[in-house]
């Protein structure tokens, strides 16, 4: 008599929620989510119940209410009068900003410095793993400070430009270097200046389109196109003449010192560049770490085939090696630009204004509304993150290997 | 379930401590120490000295506070903290008191659910700058790198009062006394502003103090005082009545010299008996020993000696007794009756 391959006939019964194997998983399951419910329910309910008893309770009317206190640095409209939501979107806008600026930058360092470690050179490839040595093993906060203590320092101040003798000047009459941030000129768009740009940008495509067209000719015919005077020619060329013909409608506005402070001009505060530049330095210590794994991931075998083919060492790694380790790389590199964003909210050691500095500063402060303010930061940063993280994504699986 | 329980109780026990134990008298009694709330230093007020004890105007009121329930001015234990973590210190229950020159408002005092026991310091906010800059008057400021705490209502006296005249600054946010100092030293931002008592106690802190100025103009009402959570009427009338004891003190000449003197036995006059215990029973009113204002007293001295020993003009703060004098003399403390 087989036992074994007959499945149970008959209707379902409760018992067997427990006694057969094809449910039991899921009941057991389904009694541990439960039981994550109730401790969450409990612990809400706890949360609720103390805040209620103390005299407090969540609502986020504050966001309506006129923040009150001035942002230095805003990239859309604010005043002291705008409410707190504005303050707060200032804050996300302030961080993406040096969020996206040090990725950038740190991406560039990072991958220089990775593959400098591996140069033939001793002494180039000593410096770099100095480099990466003190910069990752130090506290990112303390860069900050000693980047911002040195800026403060040694770069002088709005007053030493003033006078007959001053003891500082403007470089080129246009950039003013000063420990409260850099001065740039500024340019104005009159009137017809929109041609300008739009030229501008369909040169930039051009460019790209132009560089699709070089890579498909190699590709398919063998054929090599010098690309550097022509994406240079492409880029200068049209816009400088349309330009001239439009009647030179984009000015630039100097800075000039005035009062307190130069006035006018572009103003890159010292707050921003030195937790740029510290985010930044830090950062690459990392990446270059991950891109130095990636190349060396990819196989010797590789190189000295490619060099049997007769390419040059430039090529070889442009073409042959980055091509591959990209794969190895991008998935921490993506982590390392979550880490670099998120540590961005050490900004107000140096009065950078971010998210942290307006809603999870100054906004709880003046309100104390301070689980519902953590509670939106959480959910911003969480928003940032996720979608930093969708976008590489997207990228990464541009560069994976292509199974089919 | 009942682990559940215990980890929900841990988790909210952050939260609702000042809930949980409304008793604070109690707390403090059993611990042996008082947790006070201080800043993270500022001079004349609360900071530690050569030796690491922490002295000041603001560190007075917490050992008189200290001396009233504990019988020890030394049973404190200090929490600095800043201008933005002191709130949520008090909230959570990691201090019972806060004297951290903290601005009476109406929103702290309502919506922030705290208690102010009283007025120790009447301050408003002042401007201060480089001699050299040859700025008189703070309308004079447009356009000027401005520092300022952050977390503090004078971010929002400043705001309202350049809004007011019509003119522009660009703000520097900062979290503490001591790092703005270096960043108005090097020249970072043209002018500090804070408190006109801070601002001397800042002053007094450089190297040389006569290079930089004070503007005349007081931009706000600061009314500096000591605070407790709302909820424990008891505890709040404890710190309300000490603070009023070292005023009332300086009015009917008790002093840490004669105290002990005059509590010995019942002098002539009803009102100094009553608050030294003498005669009446306030002390159990308060649930404290009779003689609590003996030792709140003794502990540092009345109102206007710990006013010289700290920021007094015989000190490098140098601050005079302006609003902060008697009522009997053109001032505005005035204790009400111990009766």
């Amino acid at each position: 008599m087989s036992t074994i391959s007959d499945p149970p006939s008959g209707s379902f019964q409760l018992s067997m929620l427990i006694n057969d194997t094809r449910y039991r998983s899921y009941t057991f399951q389904f009694i541990a989510l439960i039981l994550l419910i109730m401790a969450f329910a409990y612990l809400g309910y706890n949360l609720l119940a103390n805040l209620q008893a103390a005299g407090l309770n969540i609502s986020y009317k504050f966001l309506g209410e006129p923040a009150g206190y001035d942002i230095n640095q805003t990239l859309v409209d604010y005043t002291s009068q705008s409410t707190h939501w504005r303050a707060a979107v200032v804050g996300v806008l302030n961080t993406l900003l040096v969020a996206f600026l040090g990725c950038l930058m740190a991406t560039v360092i990072g991958v220089f410095v990775g593959v400098l470690r591996l140069s033939d050179n001793w002494l180039v490839r000593q410096i770099m793993s100095i480099y990466v040595e003190i910069f990752r093993n130090v506290p990112v906060l303390i860069w900050i400070l000693i980047i911002m203590a040195i800026f403060i320092a040694v770069l002088p101040q709005p007053r030493d430009f003033r006078g007959e003798d001053a003891a500082a000047s403007m470089v080129f009459g246009a950039f003013a270097f000063t420990g409260r941030g850099f001065y740039s000129p500024a340019p104005v768009f009159g009137p017809g200046s929109s041609v300008v740009v739009a030229v501008f940008l369909a040169s930039i495509a051009g460019i790209f389109a132009f560089r699709r067209y070089a890579k498909k000719a190699l590709y398919d015919r063998g054929q090599l196109i010098p690309t550097l005077w022509p994406s240079l020619a492409i880029f200068f060329v049209p816009s400088i003449l349309v330009f001239f013909v439009m009647g030179r409608p984009i000015t630039l506005d100097y800075p000039s010192l005035q009062g307190f402070n130069f006035q006018g001009g572009i103003f890159m505060r010292n707050s921003l560049i030195a937790l740029w530049f510290a985010l930044s330095i830090y950062t690459a210590a990392f990446i270059a770490e991950n891109v130095r794994a990636g190349i060396l991931a990819v196989s010797k075998g590789q190189t000295e085939a490619a060099a049997s083919l007769g390419l040059r060492p430039g090529r070889i790694m442009n073409l042959v090696v980055l091509p591959q380790a990209l794969r190895v790389i991008i998935p921490p590199l993506i982590s390392q630009y979550l880490n670099l964003t998120k540590n961005s909210s050490l900004a107000i050691a140096v009065g950078y204004m971010d998210l942290t500095g307006t809603l999870g500063g100054i906004t709880l402060n003046q309100t104390g509304r301070a689980i519902e303010a953590i509670f939106l930061l959480m959910l911003f940063y969480l928003a940032i993150s996720l979608a930093i993280s969708a976008i590489m994504n997207v990228y990464n699986n541009s560069v994976k290997l292509k199974e089919r | 379930m009942k682990k559940i329980a215990i980890l929900g109780a841990m988790t909210a026990a952050g939260l609702s401590a000042g809930v949980a134990s409304a008793a604070t008298l109690d707390d403090v009694k059993a611990r042996g120490k008082l947790n006070c709330g201080v800043t993270t230093g500022l001079v004349g007020f609360a900071a530690p000295n050569a030796n690491g004890e922490w002295e000041g105007f603001d560190v007075g009121v917490c050992r008189a506070v200290a001396a009233a329930v504990l019988g020890d001015p030394a049973a404190v234990e200090f929490v600095p903290t800043t201008g933005k973590t002191r709130f949520t210190a008090l909230a959570s229950g990691e201090i019972d008191l806060l004297a951290r020159n903290t601005t009476w408002t109406f929103s702290r005092d309502v919506d922030l659910g705290f208690e102010f026991v009283g007025i120790n310091y009447y301050d408003g906010q002042g401007f201060m700058v480089p001699k050299a800059l040859g700025v008189s008057s703070a309308k004079e400021l447009d356009g000027a790198t401005i520092c300022i705490q952050t977390g503090t209502t004078t971010e929002l006296n400043l705001a309202d009062y350049f809004r007011k005249n019509n003119i522009s600054y660009e703000p520097v946010p900062i979290e503490t006394n001591a790092e703005a100092q270096p960043l108005y030293l090097e020249g970072a931002c043209d002018v500090y502003t804070t408190d006109a008592s801070g601002l001397a106690a800042t002053r007094a802190a450089f190297e040389n103090p006569g290079d930089h100025v004070v503007l005349p103009e007081i931009i706000s009402k600061e009314p500096l005082g000591p605070l407790v959570r709302h909820g424990d009427n008891q505890w709040g009338d404890i710190a309300r009545w000490t603070l009023n004891a070292l005023i009332a003190a300086e009015e009917l000449g008790v002093t840490s010299a004669n105290v002990q003197e005059l509590a010995a036995s019942a002098g002539e006059n009803p009102e100094i008996n009553r608050l030294l215990g003498t005669e009446g029973t306030l002390g159990a009113m308060l649930g404290l020993e009779a003689d609590w204002a003996v030792k709140a007293i003794a502990a540092g001295g009345n109102y206007g000696e710990l006013f010289e020993k700290n920021i007094g003009e015989n000190t490098p703060i140098g601050l005079a007794r302006g609003l902060n004098a008697q009522w009997t003399e053109g001032g505005l403390l005035y204790s009400p009756p111990f009766r």
